[in-house]
């Protein structure tokens, strides 16, 4: 899983099946990151409260 | 008594009424639970899984679920990444069915793998030539995209909403979803086609082989396309379940047409793919290796021509045609007919690919290996069907699940 582990091979198989994999997980992390952060700033801006701002 | 957490308007029966329905559903569930966990403190031998038989009703089960909750990546694919804005009306049924569907499937694997304290090790210990561990990887993550996916919806709860956090967490969620949708789609691919896959590479098991292209033979493009032809066929069924036991239209028919319209050329084309795929099969993979075709359908007591059958022509070529001849679709009864004839048609697929490969004799001293389940292994197929209807009545009643239901109210 990781270049650490002791099986870790640099190779076609492992470059491919573990970077699909990393690169999904940091697409879904970053996103969810980003979403968190900006709803804190929102929140924090007083955003949200009242509903008035037109919800999706 | 839990007034305050229904949608607003919203019309639901009596709270001890809806109790009542989820103990039922709870008692079958328990049932199931105690399967499971007779499997996991026991072991294995608790089934009837044996040397002929080591993928069976929960392998079964595993990927015909996750065919039927294709629904969620495709319809998601439509409406966050095409722009197919009608879908909104039915995406949030989709995602809440996908989650269902895939958690199902990750429990099961959780009781087949016998160890489930070792499960970790697929992704630890990563064998990189399995398509196996490719499912593993984009299983897993799938279903986190389908958590994004739904927490937005269960942020939009009456009660929950009136939290500016949260309000404006789903409004953010929302507004980057075409990013995790894009992302499910590309996961939903790649554990698709590799559970065809996974077929298609048995060089030892004649009827499963196929050749391909490049790594991946002709079963990984026909497991991805089935489940992004079926699957919105299952979220219609539930979508019409759901409108006759509350007796009330929750989705407008332009939007069950259009869903219904594009499952029907998807299914089209899809089992034209499929008659080619098994002309060839049966005229040049069986020959070449030394069988014939009616080997694969005779001489035992249950795999039939019969089976083929059903599969390609009455759950496949008929609900194509039913749904996407405008005049069959618009008729209620043949809507019906062909969402249902499409789920059951792509569960035939997803047993004969799974079962049937591992019955069918291959050694020359072999004979039809025919398996029937043990009662825990029925027990803990049937325990994902009691979860999935406590989590979609809990869904229907406490979270607004279909955007229409309030405006088609009215409108009666």
């Amino acid at each position: 899983m990781f270049p650490f582990c002791f099986e870790w091979v640099w190779d076609v198989g492992h470059y491919l099946f573990f970077g699909a994999m990393w690169y999904a997980v940091i697409i879904i992390s970053l996103g969810m990151t980003y979403c968190v952060g900006k709803s804190l700033v929102d929140t924090l801006n007083g955003k949200g409260a009242g509903h008035g701002d037109g919800h999706h | 008594m839990d007034s305050a957490l229904i949608p607003e308007g919203a019309r639901r029966c009596p709270f001890p009424v809806f109790a009542a329905g989820i103990a039922v559903a709870s008692a079958v569930l328990l049932w199931g639970v105690y399967a499971m966990g007779l499997v996991w403190i026991k072991g294995l031998n608790q089934t009837n899984m044996n040397d002929y038989y080591g993928f069976a009703l929960w392998i079964w089960a595993d990927l015909a679920v996750i065919a039927i909750g294709g629904g969620a990546f495709f319809t998601g694919l439509l409406r966050y990444v095409f722009g197919i804005d009608e879908l909104k009306h039915i995406i949030n049924l989709a995602v809440v069915i996908g989650v269902i569907c895939y958690s199902s499937a990750l429990l099961i694997l959780a009781i087949d793998i016998g160890q489930p304290l070792r499960g970790w090790f697929i992704f630890w210990h990563a064998n990189v030539h399995s398509m196996l561990t490719e499912v593993a990887f984009c299983l897993s993550l799938y279903f986190s995209v389908l958590i994004i996916e739904f927490i937005p919806l269960v942020l939009e709860n009456r009660q929950l909403d009136k939290v500016p956090f949260f309000h404006n967490l789903g409004h953010n969620m929302h507004g980057i979803m075409a990013v995790f949708a894009a992302t499910g789609a590309f996961l939903s691919c790649f554990h698709q086609g590799s559970l065809g896959g996974v077929a298609g590479v048995l060089y030892g098991r004649p009827f499963a082989f196929r050749e391909g292209l490049l790594i991946w033979p002709w079963t990984f493009f026909l497991f991805t396309w089935s489940a992004a032809a079926y699957g919105p066929c299952f979220t219609l069924t539930v979508c019409k379940i759901f409108e006759g036991v509350t007796r009330k239209k929750l989705v407008k028919d332009n939007v069950v047409d259009l869903l219904a319209k594009i499952s029907g050329w998807m299914i089209a084309t899809y089992i034209i793919a499929k008659i080619i795929d098994t002309i060839y099969w049966a005229g040049v993979t069986v020959s070449d290796m030394g069988f014939s075709f009616m080997h694969f359908y005779s001489d035992n007591a249950f795999y039939g021509v019969w089976i083929l059958f059903t599969e390609i022509v009455i759950c496949g070529i008929v609900p194509a045609i039913l749904l996407t001849v405008k005049r069959f679709r618009e008729d209620k009864k043949l809507l019906i007919l062909a969402i249902v004839l499409g789920t059951i048609g792509v569960c035939i697929n997803r047993w004969v690919m799974v079962l049937q490969v591992v019955a069918v004799p291959v050694m020359s001293f072999d004979t039809w290996a025919l398996y029937i389940p043990s009662w825990q292994e029925v027990a803990t197929t049937i325990l994902p069907i009691a979860y999935g209807i406590i989590v979609l009545s809990l869904a229907y009643r406490y979270l607004p699940m279909f955007p229409q239901e309030q405006e088609l109210y009215d409108a009666k």
